[in-house]
């Protein structure tokens, strides 16, 4: 069962140093707030999983708090590049970043073998690209038609951070519109932490709505505008203006640490 | 404006067919411009999960708010790849690269070494799985020798169901297993288009030249780009 917590006790008791962290939300629904309580309670050392690193994990490895990204698709959606993350990878500021990284298929994939208690995953795809020498696959046969597969590792991070729409006081979390990959990171991890825009009495369920049972949950914190400047559909808009705005302040190692220390710290 | 035209001979290229997906930028503006002029019944597919997105605006990102709420369906990302891209349900793919080589194989990963790059790019996305999975494959790309390269820095998409390359210049294709320049845009020349790619460029026997953008393409295309 969910327990109903405030951010900073929720982050303080599932996050420790060290962790594989999976903070989801693809596009929609990033959890901006839970990921900056993370950085103000000084975290280190992690092991930060996004298919879409975004503005938050710019933020979190500019910050110098992860050892490794894993991840598939590192830019800032329509404008450009991830400043920090790219530092780090060509010149190791603030600190060197170990990357292991995949397609968005793969990643995909490895977050339902994870939910699904599988070791691995099947798929086509790998093969014939470098990024088959440069990651975790391995080809397998078929046992049925012959065919050359990959078999992809499993994801289970230590915890899984997502945000959605609302809560109930039982913790049964509801988030519709683009649903991404976290009802798979929150089933493939071993904690899970969801942030959520308002807790209400009740639950109203809406088509396409997707449910994750309290009881699969370990704390849910409100967090209102929590996943600004991306957005929950419906309650808030995507900030597009500062994803554009963050190509400078991120461009800029005294800017950026700036608008951190200013902003999130 | 050649960038105007690379885009409206995009847009051209779905004439007729069910179905695109699109990643951000000129790709998704071509998209958006095909259903306004030629095929309002263009399907199209975002990888955040949005099918059959309807916006009136140019997204910034591949799941802005507007392409979730014209969708038809909104769908994971597991199911995205599992059920539909896999299987080639898709028709169409639009790609872009920051590198083509003469097999239409791209890099979207690294300039220079792997682990020490020179520029460290996004990296994959979707795209190695949409190109193994969509029946055509067009890429879109501006003509310059930084991105038409003799050798790829890294490989991270096969060019094997690429039926198109759609640049600011011209339009290359396939013949016999090379990128070969099959259409240049009005008022370019040949020796330009060669002098812009990195290997010794093949033109096609009968090589054309596009059909300038007419009023209406246009006009859709600079209202559409004033929207956003």
């Amino acid at each position: 069962m969910a327990e109903i917590l405030s951010l900073p006790e929720a982050v303080a008791g599932l996050v420790r140093d060290g962790d594989a962290v999976a903070m989801e939300g693809f596009t929609h629904l990033i959890p901006f707030a839970a990921g900056h309580e993370v950085l103000r309670q000084g975290r280190r050392d992690l092991e930060l999983i996004r298919m879409t690193p975004d503005l938050l994990y710019d933020q979190l490895v500019g910050m110098g708090a992860a050892r490794k990204l894993v991840f598939s698709y590192a830019g800032n959606p329509g404008v450009g590049s991830l400043h920090r993350v790219r530092d780090a990878v060509e010149h190791g500021w603030p600190c060197a970043i170990e990357l292991e990284e995949h397609s968005h298929a793969g990643m995909a994939n490895r977050y339902a073998a994870g939910a699904s208690g599988m070791p691995c995953a099947l798929m086509r795809g790998y093969v014939g690209t470098d990024l088959e020498h440069h990651t975790r696959v391995e080809r397998v046969t078929c046992p049925f038609t012959g065919e050359t597969l990959v078999a992809v590792p499993a994801l289970t991070p230590d915890v899984a951070i997502v945000h959605a729409q609302e809560a109930d006081r039982a913790g049964n979390v509801q988030l519709w519109g683009i649903p991404g990959v976290q009802k798979e990171a929150v089933l493939a991890a071993r904690r899970s932490l969801v942030t959520v825009e308002r807790i209400v009495d009740a639950l109203e369920l809406r088509p396409g709505g997707t449910i994750i049972p309290g009881w699969c949950i370990d704390a849910v914190a409100e967090a209102p505008g929590g996943s600004q400047p991306s957005y929950a559909h419906g309650l808030t808009e995507r900030d597009n203006g500062f994803y554009r705005e963050w190509d400078a302040i991120a461009r800029d190692r005294e800017r950026f640490t700036t608008w951190m220390e200013e902003h999130v710290l | 404006m050649s960038g105007e035209l690379q885009t409206i001979v995009a847009a051209r290229a779905l004439r007729g067919k069910r179905s695109v997906f699109i990643g951000v930028g000129r790709p998704s503006t071509a998209a958006i411009l095909a259903r306004t002029v030629h095929n309002p019944g263009l399907v199209l597919f975002y990888e955040s999960g949005t099918i059959g997105a309807k916006p009136f605006r140019v997204p910034l990102s591949i799941g802005d708010g507007e392409l979730a709420e014209t969708a038809d369906a909104v769908v994971s990302v597991p199911e995205m790849f599992n059920y539909w891209i896999g299987p080639g349900r898709v028709e169409v793919a639009f790609l872009g690269a920051a590198q083509v080589d003469r097999h239409a194989n791209l890099n979207s990963t690294v300039i220079g070494d792997y682990d020490a790059p020179r520029t460290r790019l996004p990296g994959a996305g979707g795209a190695p799985e949409i190109a193994l999975g969509c029946p055509e494959v067009v890429v879109i790309a501006p003509h310059s020798p930084r991105t038409f390269v003799e050798r790829l820095d890294f490989k991270t998409t096969s060019g094997e169901r690429t039926t198109a390359v759609i640049t600011d210049l011209g339009v290359l294709e396939p013949r016999d297993g090379e990128l070969t320049l099959t259409a240049v845009h009005p008022g370019v020349d040949v020796e330009q288009v060669r002098e812009a790619t990195g290997w010794p460029l093949r033109i096609a026997d009968g090589l054309a030249v596009t059909e300038p953008a007419t009023e209406q393409e246009t006009n859709a295309l600079r209202e559409l780009i004033a929207r956003a």
